[in-house]
Parts: C-alpha cells; sequence; structure tokens
C-alpha cells in the first residue's frame, strides 16, 4: 500500500500526480472464500478490515451490488456521538468511539474525524429528566458528558437562539465533547484502502441474487458474476436487510424507511458544534466545507426509493429556524435519502440467524454512521469465531421472541 | 409526497392528512396464550418488509379518520390500489407476475 | 464610472431608468432591466470573486442558474444579508449592495491567491485524506484552517425581519419554464378551458425568445411573447408565475415552485400599501399533468486555463448582447462544436465589434449560421479548438491548435490569437433535473448528445428539454404538448395552427467536452471542468486512475458538481471526461443523481409561515386568562400551556409549590386539569372494547362509577393510563394523559376498525368541549356542595362515584377520584362555561382557604401517594407490574387484553425488573435529582454497574423531607435497603429504599 503523508503530497505533486496508485484493486471473484461480507458500505468494509487486520483472516470477499460506500455511507448527516442510555447500546457505540479516535492513523487515511462536540437541547421539563438520567448513565459508564444551562450553550453556540420568547425556550442541553462528525465518504475508502491492501476481495457490481443453503447451513451467494462460496457469510446490507433474508428464507424484525437529509449552501463558518434537538426535531452542524448539514427524523411509510416525503423537509427546516432563525435566509442547496433498517428498540441487530454460517449486522436504523468502527470490530470478531463478540452479544433477533429490548426511543427519539 | 385515494372518502387527498401504519393483513394469533413466544414475537416485530409491491396500512388521521389498506410500490412509490380493511387486494406479487408473463406470450 | 461594454442601442434595459449600486464598496450605475451581473458587465467589472480551492480569480461564465462564479454577498443591512445570490439571477434594484464571497484583502489582490498559485500542485482531488494525519493531536488545529477556507457567503447574524408563506394549488396542468415551448404549451392548455398555471425563473418570460435572432410571424419573437402573455393573462383559469422557479419534484406530480416576490425590489420586503409583503411564496401544486418547457444548458467545453475571467459560454454572449445591451469585451473568438453557437459571432459581429475568429471542431461546418458568418467575412478555423486562454484577471488571447478528437490530440503547431472574451460551446443539456428527481434516470440520446427524462408518469417533457431544438420544433412541440395534457386531465382540446417560423438549417454538431491540450491533460494547465469547485480534468483523470470508476466515486472524490449549481454547467462534461478515460461510453458511465433544490431555496420560504408562535399552535385551556392574571408560571406539556406553580409576590418556586401543598392537604385547592384527555365512548360493546384494551376489569363497572385503568402495548409496556367513569350501561367517558390523548384515540380506532370491527362501539374526543377542574383538600365538599344541587354527603357521592348535577347553575360532570390522596372532586363542565364556575367557586372558596396549584404541586402530591406519571415513571420499557400494579392487572378476564400476552415472554416475567419504589435521602434536607443513577456501592470506580434511576423527586412540607421515586433493579426485594446516587460533583448521596406510597399509605383520607 502506498503510504500516504504530506511529504508523499509534494512528491506527487512534482511529478504531475501520474504515480498515484489505486486505493483498491477490481479482482475477478474466487470461487470460494473463508468468509463472505456482503455490502460494500461502511460497516461491511470495516468488517472486513478487522477480520483481516485483527483476526487475521484475509481470503475474504466483500461483495457490493454497487460502488464501495454507496449505500447510507454516503448519504448520512456523519454524526459521531456515544452518549446512549442503556449499558448494551453504550457500551456499543463507545467502542466505536475510542476506534474513531485513532482511525485517520490506524487506517492511514484522514477521515477528518473531528471531535468538536454534540449537544442535546431540552425544552421540556421531563427533557431534562431525561438529559440528566442519560449523562449520569455516561459517565458511570466512563462516557465524557455534561449537562448544560443556557448560558453555557450559549457560549458554545452563540448565534442560536436561546431567549425565552421561542415557541419551545432552550431549558438545557447534554454535552458530549468526544463527539462530533467525520468525512463519510472518507471512512468507507479508507476501510476500503485498509482491507485491499491486506488482500480482501472487494467486488464491486456484484449483485447477490440468492443463499445456497443446505441442510440449514449456508455454502456460499449467487451472484450476477455467478456462484461464490463461502461457509461463513456475514451480511451488511442496512437498507436492504429484509431482502437479504427473504432470499435466505427468514424474515427480520426490520422495517427500511426514507430517511432524508438536506445541506445549505456553503456559509463561512458560523456553527462550530452539532446541535441537536429530539423535541423541536432537527439537528444541524456545518461541515468544513461550509454546509449546514442537517436532518431530522424518518419517513413513516415503508420505502427503498432513497427518498422521502416534502413535508418532512418542511418540518425540519421549521425547527432549525425555531432553533436558529437567523438562518431563514440561508438557502437549502440538496436534499437526498437514505434507506434505514429501523427496528422496534432503536438498536442493532449483530446475530446468528436460523440458517447455519450466516449471520446478520443491520437495523442500525438512523444511528449507523457513527458505529461504523465499532460495529465492524465486533462483527469481525463474530464471524471469525462463530459466535457474538461480547458487546454483540445483547443484540440478538432472539431479544424480539424474549421481549429483552434495549429501548432506546425513550432517550433519543430522533436517534442519530 | 403521496397522493393517496381514500376509499372511505371516494377522493384523492393528500399524504399529510393521512398516517402510515405500516404492513397490512397482520392477523394477531386468536389465542394468545396458547401462541408460542417465538409467533408472538413474530407477530409484534417481524415484518415482511418488501422491496416492491407492498401490502400497508394507512389512517386517514385528518379526514374520515378510517383505516384502510394501500398496495403500493416501495421503490417507486407508485400506488396501485387502495382498498378497505377485511377486503383482500386484487394487485399482488403474483397477479403482476401473471399479468408480465401474459404480456410476455401475448407479445 | 461609465458602463464602458454598453452597447449604444438594444436590449431589454429601461435607459431611462438608471440606478445605482455598490460592489466591493465600489459605486456603480446600471439599467432598470439589468441583473447584477449585466450592469457589472456593463461597468467593465470582471474579477467577481476568488475560486473556492485555489482562490484563482473568476469572473462571469453564463447568464442564469448555472453560473458557477459570480456568487455574491447581497444586503445593506446585517438582517438584510443575503448569502450566495447568483449575480446572474439577481435583478438589479436601486440601492443595491454585493460584496465579493471570497478574496482576502480584496477580490482583486487576494493573498489566497498566492498560496492557491504555489500550493494548488499539492492540493490533487481528497489530498487532505492523504495528509494531516501526524502527529493526530495536530488534527483540529489543521482543521480549525481547513475551517477558515470554507465557505461562500455568510449568514446574516440577526435574525430575518422578512416573511415568507404557502399557497397550495392542484391544477389540471402545470407548465414549467416560459420559454417557447412553454408558452405554447400553456395557451393550447389555457385555450383548452384547463386550470394551468405556468411559471418561469426569470425576471421576465419568454425564455429564449428574449435574445432570439429569429422571427416569428414575421416579426420580433419577442412581440409573440408579449401576445401570448397578454392572452394567457386574460385567461380566467390560468395562473401566470414569472420569477418563480419550480425547485423540486416530488412523487404524483407534486411540484413546488418558489415565487420571488420582492428579491428584485429590496433585500429586505419594502411594505406595499403600508403592509408587510411576503419576500417569497412557496406555491405547493398538485398537477393533473406537468409539461416540462424547461429548455436546454450550453456546455462550455472543458480547456486550459478556461477560468480565466473572459471565458464564457457562447450562449451567454448572445444574452447579454441581445438581452441587455451589454457586451463583454472588444475582440472575441468563438471556440465552438455545433451551429448554434454561431450566433454569439453574429450578435457580436452585429454589435459592432471584432470578432478575431470562430474557431469550429469540424472539418466541413455548413448550416444557415455558418453562412450567415462567412457573409460578414468573419474568420472561420475549422477543426479546430481553443486549447488554452492567456491571461491573468482577464483573457488576452486564445491559443488555437488543430485537434483529432478521436486521437485525443492536438495537431501540428498552435496560434496565438490575441482577444479578451473566449466564447465557447461544446453542445446543449437537456434540463432534465425535474424529471429525475423523482428517481426515475436520465437516457442518453447520441443524436443531440445529451441525456433526456426517462419518463416519468404524468409528465411530457417539450421542446428543448425533449431534444427538439430549432425553434418551429419547439413552437409545435410545445401546442401538441399542451393540448395533450389538457386532453389527458379530460378536457376538449381544439387544432392549432403553429405560427410561422423560417427554418434555420443546422449542421450535425460534433461530440466534443474535453479539448485535448500539446500537454497530457495531468501535465497541461489546470482544464476546470466544475469551476466553483475547482474541479480540473486532471483531477478526474486522477481519480479514476486512483480506483474511483463510477461516477458517483468520481463526484465525490473530485467534489464535481457539489456546487451551488449543482453541476449544471460541469457535469456532463466531467462524466464524459470519466468515460473517456474508463474507456467507457457516456451512457455507460451514467449521470449521478439529481436532487432537489433545482436552484437554492431559502429556509425561511420552505419553512413558511410555520416559524416563531406559528411553530407549533400553542394549545390553552378556557381558564387560560385567569391564570395569566394571577400571574402563573407556565410549563409546556406537549403542545398545551399548563400553569406551574401561581408565585405570591416576589415567592420563589419552592415556596410557592410548599404553600400550594400545603394548602391542598389542610385545607382546599384547585387545579385546571382542562388539558386531559377525554374520550366519549358509547355502544353496547363498550364495556366489552374496554376490557381489551385496559388490562383491568369493566364488567363489572356499574353506571355512576368510576375506576381507574393502565393500558399498554401488545408488548406488554405501560403506554397510558387514566380513569374512566361508566355514565350509563353503554356510555362512558374515557380520560387519558395530557400528552397521549390524541394517540390514545388513534389507537382505539385502529383496534376496533382493524381487529375487531365485530364490536358496536363509538369514539369522539371531548378533550376540548369539557373543561376540568379538580377540587380537593379536606375542604372540598364544603366548598363544592355551596354551588351543587346535588346531596354531596359520602353517603350519597362516595370515593370513585360520579355524577351529573348542576354546579354554579351550569350542567356537569363530577367524578369523586383523587390524584392527590385527599377528598376531591373532578368538576367537568363545557368549556364555555369553565369561567364562569371557576370564578363561582372563588367566590365562595375564600372562607374555604381555595388555592389555586399548578403541575408542580400536583406531581408533589401524587408522588407523595407513589402515583405514577406517564413518560416520567415509564418510559416505554416499563410493565404493569414494574410499577407494584399487579392490583390493576385482570389475568382472570376471558379476553386475552391488549399487552396480556407479551407479559409472560421470558424478560417480563423476569423477577429482577426495574420496579417502583420509593427513596427516602438519608439526609432529609436533601431532594435527589431526577435522572440521577442508583448503584449499589459507595465507592465509586467507572464503568460501575447500574441498578436503576429517579424518576421523580421533590421535597415535601407534608412529610418534612425529600422524597423520590425510582425504578430500581429487583426492587420490590430491595426495601429496607441503602443505595447511592454518585453526582457531577463528585458527591454521593445515600438513600434508603422503601415503599413508594410515603403519605397515607391507607388512603383513608380521600374517602372521607
Amino acid at each position: 500500500m502506498q503510504h500516504y503523508s504530506g511529504f508523499g503530497l509534494v512528491k506527487h505533486g512534482l511529478s504531475h500526480h501520474e504515480n498515484w496508485q489505486r486505493m483498491w484493486r477490481n479482482p475477478a471473484p474466487k470461487s470460494e472464500y473463508d468468509i463472505i461480507v456482503v455490502g460494500g458500505g461502511g460497516h461491511g468494509l470495516a468488517t472486513a478490515y478487522y477480520l483481516a487486520k485483527v483476526h487475521g483472516i484475509t481470503n475474504i470477499a466483500v461483495i457490493e451490488k454497487g460502488w464501495l460506500g454507496g449505500g447510507n455511507t454516503a448519504r448520512n448527516t456523519t454524526i459521531v456521538r456515544s452518549n446512549y442510555l442503556w449499558d448494551e447500546a453504550a457500551w456499543l457505540y463507545e467502542h466505536a468511539m475510542k476506534l474513531w479516535e485513532g482511525l485517520s492513523q490506524d487506517l492511514n487515511y484522514n477521515v477528518m474525524f473531528s471531535q468538536r462536540g454534540v449537544m442535546n437541547l431540552g425544552h421540556t421539563l421531563q427533557d431534562m429528566r431525561d438529559i440528566h438520567r442519560r449523562v449520569n448513565a455516561n459517565r458511570l459508564n466512563g462516557i465524557d458528558g455534561e449537562v448544560l444551562d443556557v448560558s453555557q450553550i450559549q457560549a458554545i453556540v452563540p448565534h442560536m437562539d436561546c431567549s425565552a420568547n421561542r415557541r419551545y425556550p432552550v431549558l438545557g442541553a447534554s454535552w458530549q465533547p468526544r463527539a462530533g462528525v467525520a468525512r463519510h465518504d472518507a471512512v468507507a475508502w479508507g476501510f476500503a484502502r485498509g482491507a485491499d491492501s491486506l488482500g480482501v476481495d472487494l467486488l464491486q457490481q456484484t449483485e447477490v441474487t440468492g443463499f445456497r443453503i443446505s441442510g440449514g447451513k449456508v455454502l456460499g451467494v449467487e451472484t450476477n458474476r455467478g456462484f461464490i462460496g463461502g461457509k461463513t457469510i456475514g451480511v451488511v446490507t442496512a437498507g436492504n436487510s429484509g431482502v437479504l433474508a427473504k432470499m435466505a428464507g427468514f424474515k427480520l424484525p426490520v422495517e427500511s424507511h426514507p430517511l432524508q437529509a438536506l445541506v445549505s449552501e456553503p456559509l463561512k463558518p458560523i456553527l462550530d458544534t452539532v446541535v441537536m434537538s429530539n423535541h423541536v426535531h432537527g439537528y444541524v452542524s456545518q461541515s468544513d466545507k461550509g454546509d449546514l448539514v442537517i436532518g431530522a427524523g424518518i419517513d413513516g411509510y415503508t420505502g427503498y426509493g432513497q427518498r422521502g416525503s416534502y413535508p418532512t423537509i418542511e418540518h425540519t427546516l421549521q425547527a432549525i429556524i425555531e432553533l436558529f432563525p437567523i438562518f431563514s435566509r440561508v438557502r437549502m442547496n440538496r436534499q437526498w435519502g437514505g434507506i434505514v433498517d429501523t427496528t422496534a428498540d432503536a438498536c442493532p441487530i449483530i446475530s446468528a440467524t436460523p440458517v447455519g454460517g450466516l449471520f446478520f449486522n443491520c437495523g442500525w436504523g438512523t444511528g449507523g454512521f457513527k458505529a461504523t468502527p465499532g460495529s465492524g470490530h465486533v462483527f469481525a470478531a463474530t464471524l471469525a469465531a462463530g459466535k457474538a463478540h461480547p458487546l454483540a452479544a445483547p443484540f440478538t433477533i432472539d431479544r424480539f421472541v424474549s421481549g429483552k429490548l434495549i429501548d432506546e426511543h425513550g432517550a433519543a427519539g430522533v436517534a442519530h | 409526497m403521496l397522493h393517496i385515494y381514500c376509499p372511505h372518502c371516494d377522493e384523492h387527498r393528500e399524504e399529510e392528512e393521512f398516517r402510515p401504519k405500516g404492513e397490512a393483513h397482520i392477523a394477531r394469533p386468536t389465542e394468545p396464550e396458547k401462541t408460542s413466544d417465538e409467533d408472538w414475537g413474530n407477530y409484534l416485530f417481524f415484518r415482511k418488509n418488501p422491496r416492491g409491491l407492498h401490502h400497508e396500512q394507512w389512517f386517514h388521521a385528518a379526514g374520515c379518520r378510517k383505516f384502510f389498506n394501500v398496495t403500493r410500490d416501495t421503490v417507486t412509490y407508485e400506488i396501485l390500489e387502495t382498498y378497505k380493511v377485511g377486503q383482500q387486494p386484487a394487485v399482488t406479487a403474483e397477479s403482476r407476475k401473471r399479468q408480465a408473463s401474459d404480456q410476455g406470450a401475448a407479445k | 464610472m461609465s458602463q464602458r461594454n454598453r452597447l449604444g442601442a438594444g436590449g431589454r434595459i429601461d435607459r431611462k431608468r438608471p440606478l445605482r449600486f455598490t460592489f466591493n464598496g465600489v459605486s456603480y450605475q446600471g439599467y432598470a432591466g439589468d441583473t447584477l451581473a449585466s450592469a457589472l458587465m456593463a461597468n467593465g467589472v470582471d474579477v467577481l470573486n476568488r475560486s473556492f480551492k485555489y482562490a484563482r480569480p473568476r469572473g462571469l461564465v453564463t447568464a442564469g442558474a448555472d453560473e458557477p462564479n459570480a456568487i455574491v454577498q447581497l444586503g445593506a443591512s446585517e438582517a438584510g444579508q443575503v448569502p450566495n445570490v447568483r449575480a446572474t439571477q439577481q435583478a438589479l434594484y436601486e440601492g443595491l449592495v454585493a460584496k465579493s464571497t471570497n478574496g482576502w484583502p480584496n477580490v482583486d489582490r487576494d493573498l489566497m491567491g498566492v498560496i492557491g498559485k504555489l500550493g494548488g500542485q499539492f492540493m490533487p482531488p481528497g489530498f487532505y485524506y492523504k495528509t494531516f494525519m501526524s502527529p493526530a493531536s495536530a488534527w483540529p488545529k489543521y482543521e480549525q484552517y481547513i475551517r477558515k477556507a470554507a465557505g461562500l457567503g455568510r449568514s446574516p447574524i440577526e435574525n430575518d425581519p422578512d416573511i415568507y408563506d404557502h399557497m397550495n394549488h392542484h391544477c389540471d396542468v402545470l407548465v414549467v419554464g416560459a420559454g417557447p415551448a412553454g408558452l405554447a404549451a400553456a395557451l393550447a392548455a389555457g385555450r383548452s378551458g384547463a386550470r394551468v398555471i405556468v411559471c418561469d425563473e426569470q425576471e421576465e418570460m419568454g425564455g429564449s425568445l428574449l435574445d432570439s435572432r429569429e422571427q416569428i410571424d414575421g416579426k420580433p419573437a419577442t412581440e409573440w411573447v408579449a401576445a401570448v402573455l397578454a392572452e394567457l393573462a386574460a385567461l380566467p383559469d390560468v395562473l401566470v408565475l414569472p420569477r418563480t422557479t419550480a425547485n423540486g419534484y416530488h412523487d404524483h406530480n407534486f411540484v413546488t415552485l418558489h415565487q420571488r416576490r420582492t428579491e428584485h425590489l429590496a433585500d429586505v420586503a419594502p411594505a406595499a400599501d403600508g403592509r408587510r409583503q411576503v419576500r417569497a411564496r412557496m406555491h405547493k401544486v398538485r398537477a393533473g399533468r406537468v409539461v416540462l418547457a424547461t429548455g436546454t444548458h450550453e456546455r462550455p467545453l472543458v480547456y486550459a486555463r478556461n477560468d480565466v475571467p473572459g471565458n464564457l459560454v457562447a450562449g451567454a454572449v448572445s444574452t447579454y448582447i441581445r438581452r441587455f445591451g451589454v457586451i463583454p469585451g472588444q475582440r472575441l473568438v468563438l471556440s465552438t462544436s455545433n451551429d448554434h453557437a454561431y450566433r454569439a459571432a453574429l450578435d457580436w459581429h452585429d454589435a459592432g465589434r471584432e470578432v478575431v475568429a470562430i474557431v469550429d471542431a469540424r472539418e466541413r461546418p455548413d448550416g444557415d449560421l455558418v453562412a450567415a458568418a462567412r457573409s460578414r467575412n468573419i474568420r472561420i478555423i475549422t477543426g479546430s479548438a481553443v486549447i488554452e486562454a492567456l491571461g491573468k484577471k482577464r483573457v488576452s488571447a486564445a491559443i488555437v491548435g488543430a485537434i483529432d478528437i478521436d486521437g485525443f490530440s492536438v495537431k501540428g503547431s498552435t496560434q496565438e490569437l490575441a482577444c479578451d472574451t473566449i466564447a465557447s460551446s461544446g453542445g446543449y443539456s437537456p434540463v432534465v433535473h425535474l424529471a429525475a428527481h423523482t428517481g426515475r434516470r436520465p437516457v442518453w440520446r447520441e443524436d443531440i448528445l445529451g441525456f433526456v427524462s426517462g419518463g416519468v408518469p404524468g409528465q411530457i417533457p417539450a421542446g428543448g428539454v425533449a431534444g427538439r431544438w430549432s425553434l418551429a420544433d419547439a413552437l409545435g412541440d410545445g401546442f401538441e404538448s399542451g393540448a395533450r395534457a389538457a386532453a389527458e386531465a379530460g378536457l376538449s382540446t381544439r387544432s392549432f395552427t403553429p405560427p410561422t417560423v423560417a427554418p434555420v438549417r443546422e449542421g450535425k454538431p460534433v461530440a466534443l467536452y474535453q479539448v485535448p491540450h500539446t500537454k497530457p491533460t495531468m501535465r497541461a494547465p489546470k482544464q476546470f471542468v466544475d469551476q466553483q469547485n475547482d474541479v480540473t480534468a486532471a483531477g478526474i483523470e486522477l481519480a479514476t486512475r486512483e480506483g474511483f470508476e463510477s461516477i458517483e466515486h468520481v463526484k465525490r472524490y473530485t467534489g464535481l458538481g457539489f456546487g451551488t449549481d449543482q453541476g449544471k454547467l460541469g457535469n456532463i462534461n466531467g462524466m464524459a471526461i470519466a468515460a473517456r478515460v474508463t474507456g467507457q461510453t457516456i451512457p455507460d458511465t451514467g449521470t449521478t443523481v439529481f436532487r432537489p433544490n433545482y436552484t437554492p431555496i431559502t429556509f425561511g420560504a420552505i419553512a413558511g409561515r410555520h416559524c416563531d408562535e406559528f411553530f407549533d399552535p400553542r394549545r390553552y385551556t378556557a381558564l387560560q386568562g385567569w391564570h395569566v392574571e394571577r400571574g402563573a408560571k407556565f410549563e409546556e406539556v406537549g403542545q398545551w400551556m399548563r400553569p406551574w406553580y401561581f408565585p405570591q409576590g416576589k415567592e420563589s418556586m419552592h415556596d410557592a409549590v410548599q404553600r400550594e401543598c400545603s394548602a391542598v392537604r389542610e385545607r382546599v385547592g384547585i387545579l385546571d386539569a382542562s388539558t386531559l384527555g377525554k374520550i366519549e365512548i358509547q355502544g353496547k360493546d363498550a364495556r366489552e372494547f374496554l376490557n381489551r384494551l385496559y388490562t383491568n376489569a369493566w364488567t363489572k363497572l356499574e353506571p355512576g362509577k368510576c375506576r381507574y385503568g393502565l393500558m399498554c402495548k401488545d408488548d406488554g409496556m405501560v403506554m397510558d393510563d387514566g380513569v374512566t367513569a361508566c355514565l350509563a350501561e353503554n356510555h362512558f367517558h374515557m380520560t387519558t394523559t395530557t400528552g397521549g390523548a390524541a394517540g390514545v384515540l388513534d389507537w382505539m380506532e385502529l383496534w376496533h376498525q382493524t381487529e375487531w370491527p365485530e364490536l358496536e362501539v363509538y369514539f369522539n374526543s371531548t378533550t376540548d368541549h369539557w373543561a376540568a377542574m379538580t377540587i380537593t383538600g379536606p375542604n372540598a365538599r364544603k366548598l363544592l356542595a355551596e354551588l351543587t344541587d346535588i346531596d354531596m354527603s359520602n353517603e350519597a357521592f362516595a370515593y370513585m362515584d360520579c355524577r351529573e348535577a348542576k354546579v354554579a347553575g351550569v350542567p356537569a360532570r363530577i367524578f369523586r377520584i383523587s390524584f392527590t390522596g385527599e377528598l376531591s372532586f373532578e368538576v367537568n363542565v363545557q368549556a364555555n362555561y369553565a369561567m364562569h364556575v371557576w370564578k363561582a367557586l372563588f367566590e365562595q372558596g375564600d372562607k374555604h382557604g381555595l388555592t389555586p396549584y399548578g403541575t408542580e404541586t400536583m406531581h408533589v402530591l401524587r408522588a407523595e401517594k407513589g402515583f405514577i406519571i406517564i413518560g416520567q415513571e415509564t418510559d416505554g420499557s416499563v410493565t404493569p407490574e414494574d410499577l407494584g400494579m399487579q392490583w390493576c392487572v385482570g389475568y382472570k378476564k376471558p379476553y386475552s387484553w391488549i399487552g396480556r400476552r407479551a407479559l409472560s415472554r421470558p424478560d417480563t416475567k423476569r423477577s429482577d425488573r426495574k420496579q417502583l419504589v420509593g427513596l427516602k435521602p438519608l439526609d432529609p434536607q436533601l431532594v435527589l435529582q431526577e435522572g440521577a443513577q442508583i448503584v449499589l456501592e459507595k465507592e465509586i470506580r467507572i464503568p460501575m454497574p447500574m441498578v436503576g434511576h429517579v424518576t421523580s423527586s421533590y421535597f415535601s412540607p407534608t412529610l418534612g423531607h425529600g422524597f423520590a421515586l425510582a425504578l430500581l433493579k429487583g426492587g420490590s426485594q430491595r426495601i429496607g435497603q441503602t443505595v447511592f446516587l454518585p453526582m457531577a460533583d463528585g458527591k454521593v448521596h445515600a438513600a434508603e429504599v422503601v415503599s413508594p406510597v410515603f403519605y397515607d399509605p391507607q388512603g383513608a383520607r380521600q374517602h372521607v
């Protein structure tokens, strides 16, 4: 792998950038792999990377029907935080956070992880009870966090209207300083480059059309490029997980919904942190390019169209103006949608399935991006060992039968 | 934004008047206490979640307050029919397949 | 300064109305009818901005929505600031103030430009992914510098003084675009009697006809435009919307039209007739049919240093000359792949300035326009192209060479032509954005070298967007499409004879996107594809070399098309370059996805009036006026404003609540409980319905009796609670939580309509119909007895009874229920009588010590009794048994009610679940923090197992100490134990686990 550095940039600049190597190969599929990862998004690529790096398994294929990182990795609002309420979720996301903190160096690829802090606003007395509850839990779980009063909020976000004359005045906030944003596409590319360099075959434009299953065990996948053998298969296909599960003959406790987001035109820096409000239902940060990156909740219907309904965008911007009336004259440049697979408890599924050797990592709903390295890390361990990594263990499909849900809805209505 | 025909109002109305309520035709087990944990879990949480033709329930919340069913393509968002609770869809994945093969034969 | 590039005559400007404006602090003059861009051009202002990444000087490239460079900051005042205005789309008005968005200390001498020049070589696409990684701790510093370079314009930092609104429409035919095809379509549809909306984004309608050289019916095209607009204005069902951009195309022909209503007048909407005007209006249109007549965008050619000011697309040159009477310079070189662009040279020549040469990539151009150029003795250099522009802040010359398009090379030697303007044209791209917003991929047409619509149901592309480019074709297609749209909407249409247009024969264009250079792309001077994002042909080539082969990867790696012009100018060129270097065809490479907005739209316009007090309507009870008068502080509960407490004088909240609590426990208090949800339930199966809906039994509840009920979802988790009264055998009055009212009613409808349609039962929300007041305390009976006409004795009106009676002379439903643990009556009267009754109670109440109290006191009093609040003691993960409410669960009911089955799942029957307990802090003065986490050990180590949390916590004046409710793991087994609550400040509080019922555990007081 070509090492990246500032020195390298200068060197390549002087040779007109004619000697940069490919970041990943474009290999032909082998007939059989030790492990197949279906889905070349951030989570799938991270899974392959950690399988190769941590577990030394390199005879791996990542099968992607389109282009690498082309699903929700390319469509999210890039927020990274770990201030979840329940232990199981908090540990999983904090595991991811720790990996984020060294990721650029580990991958030798700058994913621009920017710990500019995430603020979750409270507008009602119950919001504030929930904020205290969550921040107290975070602290005892070793996750940074504090509760801010209005003057502290105003000092961090001077241009937000924290006055009492808003419709829903800000009463306080939780604040996680280590949280922030990352450059979403770069995360996929960095993992892809890292995995490729360790020998992983990244098979783009390769679509899984079915699973070959015998005696309750998976033998491989049928694809548009023919059969590819693999007795351990991890499916990490986010919004399309239900479709893949159907191919394997079972249903999942997930529903795929459109999740919309939007950006403004690029503006000179005016917002230094991530501001989220569940109560007025919107969140906003400003990218390094100057765009305000804005989102809210999912659309209510099942949708694979990578677009949602216009009223969602209207409500989202109404919420942003409620928080930042000054942004009223700013323009929205572009909106888009992803397909998120949501579960009843707003927590993921990292689990064995009724088919032997076939594992699913899905159900991340609106919270997938922030978990990318952690999800890949624990799923890699799960695939390598054939049984759940301890941090993944609570996130079985079985919990929807036993009732042992990890309900993050209560504390994270809009969970990003 | 979807334009939805309410079979009770006999009119097309804007999506904002309605609320989506998820997969249609999910029958609550008639004898819950004799239903296994697994089947009860299935009823509560497991969904078809199809990519393509979907039969789903909608609620005319800001209109006639009636629930009804919609057959909609979850990729194109085209609505193929709406029908009342208790009725069965005329457009199904099977009927579409038949139609496609009939057309193929006609050609 | 004089308008040195203003032509002596011509253009659709009003030379009698000069307008003053300032740009970068310098005062200039233009005319009414100018855009800011045309006025700046008239004044010879070449450098309008600096580029984003390399800080290169940039000038005008186009005359419309596709402009990448002329992005300015508008606004004379702070509140009136408008970031990122395209000068090409901003009408000039008197006193306009604009600035460049980049450039320090100014746009002419930009220090960043020095860095861009020196460092540009080391900033290939994605360079930041490859560096700034070591040491890791330095990244925040690096990022600070990266962020400094971010953005174009700036947000105002004062609140927007303007308002925006929305208007909903249904129409038979929506016509987007009012050029030849659009106007013809609107006319054809309008004449049929269809309800028609026609919109166009420009200041003036007419599109390409406004700068056309052609004639319609033997007259200038603009006369036909005027006649059509006059006829459309006279048609009753036709709405003509100028300055209106169709910015988003959504499912089922839902189109949003953004109308700029005052932006051509001032930066802050001026008053009209003494009234505020709406700055912009969003028309939300549900259209039967949409005629898409959005025309084309011209593609510039991609050659070296094509970003130096003075490089324009050819059509823009014609637009500036013919429409605005302004000419970009003195000496023109035109580089083209097609006939149509010859118009620029003809217009230039006819304006009396020198056309140095037309450089045509084709070997043998031969159309009518070519002949016209030849007849003017304009030099035409064939088989060639401009391969490089010279000049720093303005073009000084064009380097021209013969090119081999297929071999992608320059043949032989090159020549330098001195000039100050280079116009280029690489063909025309249909504006298919609105045909692609709903997910349809555009389809490549090799015959027109452009993508056309992939077909959207209910949408008819007409004219240029459909690849019909001659004026005659566009008009004919417009009439046909308008008539077809009306017919499909069910109207009968007449046939028309389209107006006559002299045919113009145009030769076949050649496919040329990136022009070859004498040096390979990686070594040639920068050839810009997307000027706003500084994306070059070399950058695209490098991206593909590094493995970014999908066009989506190319876009994301290089930034192609991410600017505010959304790639209108550069995307097709970029795709063509990616296709060439990867050895694919353009259709195989495909387009990236077009997304709304077509052009950027203000947040304000999208939000409309739903801001400030209209963001979410506030709901008030019928007694609001009284509460305000009494100085109540309010709490938001759902949408409702509820009195939180009633301070007297300068009383603190704590003191007020202590006083209110004592008043209730010792005398009598009154609470406005009107916000509780109320649902009227009737029908012969109403009782059975309640049996299935609630966890407890309703079979034996007699008329005149009330019962508390708990509702679960079918997963067994508590969702709502409240008291329901039996008014008659088949008639019930249900109450719900304030926040849950609407949801519970929907829930009931869901179960009734979809699961139990055989039950005869009807529901109706009566929340707003009844005002409710809780009169509670030892003196409650005495007070109420003075105002009612019924026997209020304990024998006649027992605890949990309900009665219909008159209170203060008006009909009332009185429920003897208690949420405080005291003797209580909840009086419900018709909301419009509420104030009368409330005041009557206070008239009699003084002598009984009647005290109004708010939600905070309500919370303290109910918590002393261990009564739960849904959403505070519950969070969607709590079962009835977790709350210790087994008494409220009817396991013997025959029907398996909602939630019952789930309670026997393995996890819900665990004995160590979190259960509701009371906590008594060891320090009696301490009030625990609501939300405090509970641990079992005093020594804090992180991470530490948590066993529960405080849900409610108050100081009780009645008990004389602080107390709390909590959910605690295995809580029912821990009564008497001490638990610990570690706080953020390092303190660890200790509390004893006790019963959640702190006060009157036998419930004697409510029964008196």
